[in-house]
């Protein structure tokens, strides 16, 4: 009897802390694992004037939003590497990404060539991915894609918007000048392809060397090519200023001279003292935010994001910033829709991203359209008095 | 017994081990993968260690050869259907020539006029693989399918982890060889005194082209299975900062040494990982890395090491 007693006691004894164990697994439970945001961006070497801005714009969120509760309760990990613009690294980033800090999403690749190389790797191990790469291979053909999107605009997008543009003032006479980097190549196909499309004939089209110091021989064959009427320039960095400088110098303010997005940085119009007056380009709502109605949904997301990003770093935003907040927001909104971090069900949320509006645009992604951008995302500025004046 | 403990026989084995046992340790495939690269560019370094460590000339045009090889083996396979193997054959056969070309005239020379060659040349690889878009898919790099050998298909991380652990303990095994037959005396000797090596009979030249050539040769094959085990190649691996990455190792690890150069091109290939933690501080811990094992072991990791225990304490006749 007493026996019996004392292994019931025992037993009573055994079961309360049984009981107390997975009270505690219960009360681990609920602080639930982070959500784990993979990125690899170019924030060193040739590349950097995108990935610096990217780094800084996903550690600012991911802290902003970790302090504010994190997303579903769970706060953000972030795992960030520099590829250093260099495919060969991002491969071996994206893999440790994978395998050894197991992202539940990916947000990186700030050139195509480093986006291109890791594809095979995502796809095999079916990660959704969020590039912030420029070119349309990143996400065509869609049925290859299925694990990548994009949230920065393309340039098909760019010389649409300008041929919009210049059916809008009935010109139909262009002229194509740019460099011979794969960014002006890929550009300069498109206008080509486009033209016929928006009633466009294509008249003269010069190339540059990517070192030349003076476009005045090509930007003269243009002017002395009969009845030109816009210059669609395709390009980025140092020759874009020298052609604006050699535009001005020449006197050609008769001929209309667009720029694709290469150049919506305030470098560009900082360093070319004056010449750029009157060049018209297609940027993102980003760059002229101050000056958009008030009633436009975009406004105050990108004066938000100018004004957090300001605070932050003491310098100005730019559009490729812009790219990485987006790709963050849109994977982070899909995760709420998700309810949790399931890959296959975050990207089904991804695919289903609808009037999402971000720095670059309004979002409506579909199974055929993995960047979800169109048109209306770009706004039409014409440089005057050394700053962005949007037109409409 | 006594063959067991030569560094020929014992040192493969051990090579051997390691690659066969490092599996068993990775806790994941990133291990994995970090294991292959290293494996990968072990073997590029073993055969330009004969180049700088007994020959005593400096390549800086080594990642040419190795992009020539990937380019070869990505461009004939997949545009022109020919087999992986041959494709390989192929690439290192043109390398060959190619660097036979180069350095027949400019051997006959005395001094480092091998280097500014083979800089020279590997700028030139580096821009036709990024200039000649029709052929090479410029910049952004070209696709590289699986590599079959016959009908069975090399593909998976285990799978190349082993095939490049096995032509890293090969190429050890031969560069040991080599090292100890006729020509690795004849190479040593030149590089002690080249006039010397002359009076002794010895064609300086013939024997610094053969080992130049044969190093290139390496670096080809060993690029055409890189390429096949990425799937992807890009025109950096034929830039000039890979072939300087090639030389560091080489001389991190210990010139004139073949474990010396796997050694090195284990701690280069994995470093770059385990600093990339730092975030903004990592390029200023690793080279403060390098900069720390030069100035306490200039002869590099592996003689230095050595030395340490022959000698323990270091001081003489301890």
């Amino acid at each position: 009897m007493n026996v019996l007693t004392m292994s019931r006691r025992a037993l009573l004894g055994a079961a309360a802390f049984a009981a107390s164990i997975v009270g505690g697994d219960f009360a681990a439970a609920q602080t639930p694992p982070p959500i784990r945001v993979g990125a690899f961006v170019a924030a060193t070497g040739p590349a950097s004037f995108l990935g610096a801005p990217e780094l800084n714009t996903l550690r600012l969120y991911v802290d902003r939003i970790n302090r504010s509760g994190g997303v579903l309760g769970r706060q953000l990990q972030l795992s960030i590497y520099d590829s250093a613009g260099d495919a060969r690294q991002a491969v071996t980033f994206v893999r440790r990404l994978i395998e050894e800090d197991r992202v539940d999403f990916i947000v990186g690749g700030s050139t195509t060539g480093e986006t291109m190389a890791v594809l095979p790797l995502v796809t095999e191990a079916g990660v959704p991915f969020i590039s912030l790469a420029g070119a349309n291979v990143v996400v065509q053909p869609v049925g290859e894609r299925r694990w990548v999107f994009k949230t920065p605009h393309s340039d098909t997008m760019a010389v649409q918007k300008i041929y919009e543009d210049m059916k809008r003032d009935n010109m139909t006479r262009a002229a194509i000048l740019g460099g011979s980097g794969g960014f002006d190549q890929s550009c300069r196909a498109e206008a080509r392809r486009l033209a016929p499309e928006y009633g466009i004939t294509i008249v003269a089209d010069e190339t540059y060397g990517a070192s030349d110091t003076d476009m005045t021989p090509q930007l003269t064959r243009i002017r002395n090519t009969q009845g030109v009427q816009a210059i669609v320039g395709c390009g980025f960095g140092a020759p874009t200023v020298i052609t604006a400088r050699n535009y001005r110098q020449l006197g050609m303010q008769s001929i209309r001279f667009y720029f694709n997005h290469g150049v919506a940085s305030p470098q560009f119009i900082a360093q070319s003292g004056g010449a750029a007056e009157g060049i018209r380009v297609p940027v993102a709502a980003l760059l002229v935010a101050d000056q958009l109605p008030a009633n436009d949904p975009q406004r105050q997301v990108a004066l938000d994001y100018i004004q957090a990003y300001r605070a932050a770093f003491n310098e100005d935003v730019s559009t490729f910033g812009g790219h990485a907040y987006d790709g963050l927001m849109i994977a982070l909104d899909a995760v709420r829709r998700a309810g949790g971090t399931d890959r296959a069900r975050v990207r089904d949320e991804i695919e289903r991203t609808t009037n999402f509006v971000g720095v670059d645009g309004i979002f409506n992604m579909t199974a055929q359209d993995h960047m979800g951008l169109d048109l209306r995302s770009f706004r039409m500025v014409e440089i005057r008095n050394n700053n962005w004046r949007l037109l409409y | 017994m006594r063959a067991l403990l030569s560094a020929r026989i014992g040192g493969v084995l051990l090579l051997a081990a390691i690659v066969a046992a490092l599996p068993l340790l990775g806790p994941n495939r990133f291990y994995v993968d970090m294991a292959m690269k290293s494996w990968l560019n072990a073997a590029v370094c073993i055969g330009l260690n004969l180049l700088i460590g007994y020959a005593g000339q400096i390549s800086l045009g080594h990642a040419g050869f190795f992009a020539l090889g990937a380019y070869a083996s990505a461009i004939l396979t997949a545009r022109y259907g020919v087999p992986g193997l041959v494709a390989m054959l192929a690439g290192a056969v043109g390398t060959g020539l190619l660097a036979f070309a180069v350095a027949r005239p400019i051997l006959k020379l005395r001094g480092h006029y091998l280097a500014m060659a083979t800089l020279g040349l590997g700028f030139i690889i580096s821009i036709v693989l990024t200039r000649e878009l029709w052929l090479t898919g410029g910049p952004d790099g070209v696709q590289v399918p699986a590599l079959f050998v016959g009908t069975w298909r090399a593909s998976g991380l285990e799978t190349w982890y082993w095939i490049a652990g096995g032509a890293m303990v090969l190429t050890a095994w031969l560069s040991l060889n080599l090292i100890d037959s006729g020509i690795g005396r004849a190479l040593r000797a030149l590089h002690g005194s080249e006039v010397a090596a002359e009076t002794l009979g010895i064609d300086t030249t013939r024997y610094k082209v053969m080992v130049f050539v044969l190093s290139a040769v390496i670096a080809a094959l060993v690029g055409s299975l890189f390429a096949h085990a990425e799937r992807f190649v890009t025109p950096q691996e034929a830039g000039f900062l890979r072939s300087i990455e090639f030389v560091t190792m080489v001389v991190l690890g210990g010139m004139a040494s073949t474990f010396g150069a796997v050694v090195g091109a284990v701690i280069l290939t994995v470093l770059p990982q385990a600093v990339a933690t730092f975030q903004d501080f990592k390029h200023i811990v690793f080279g403060a890395i390098l900069i720390m094992v030069m100035i306490f072991m200039p002869r590099g990791l592996v003689p230095t090491l050595a030395g340490l225990v022959r000698r323990p304490g270091g001081g003489p006749g301890a």
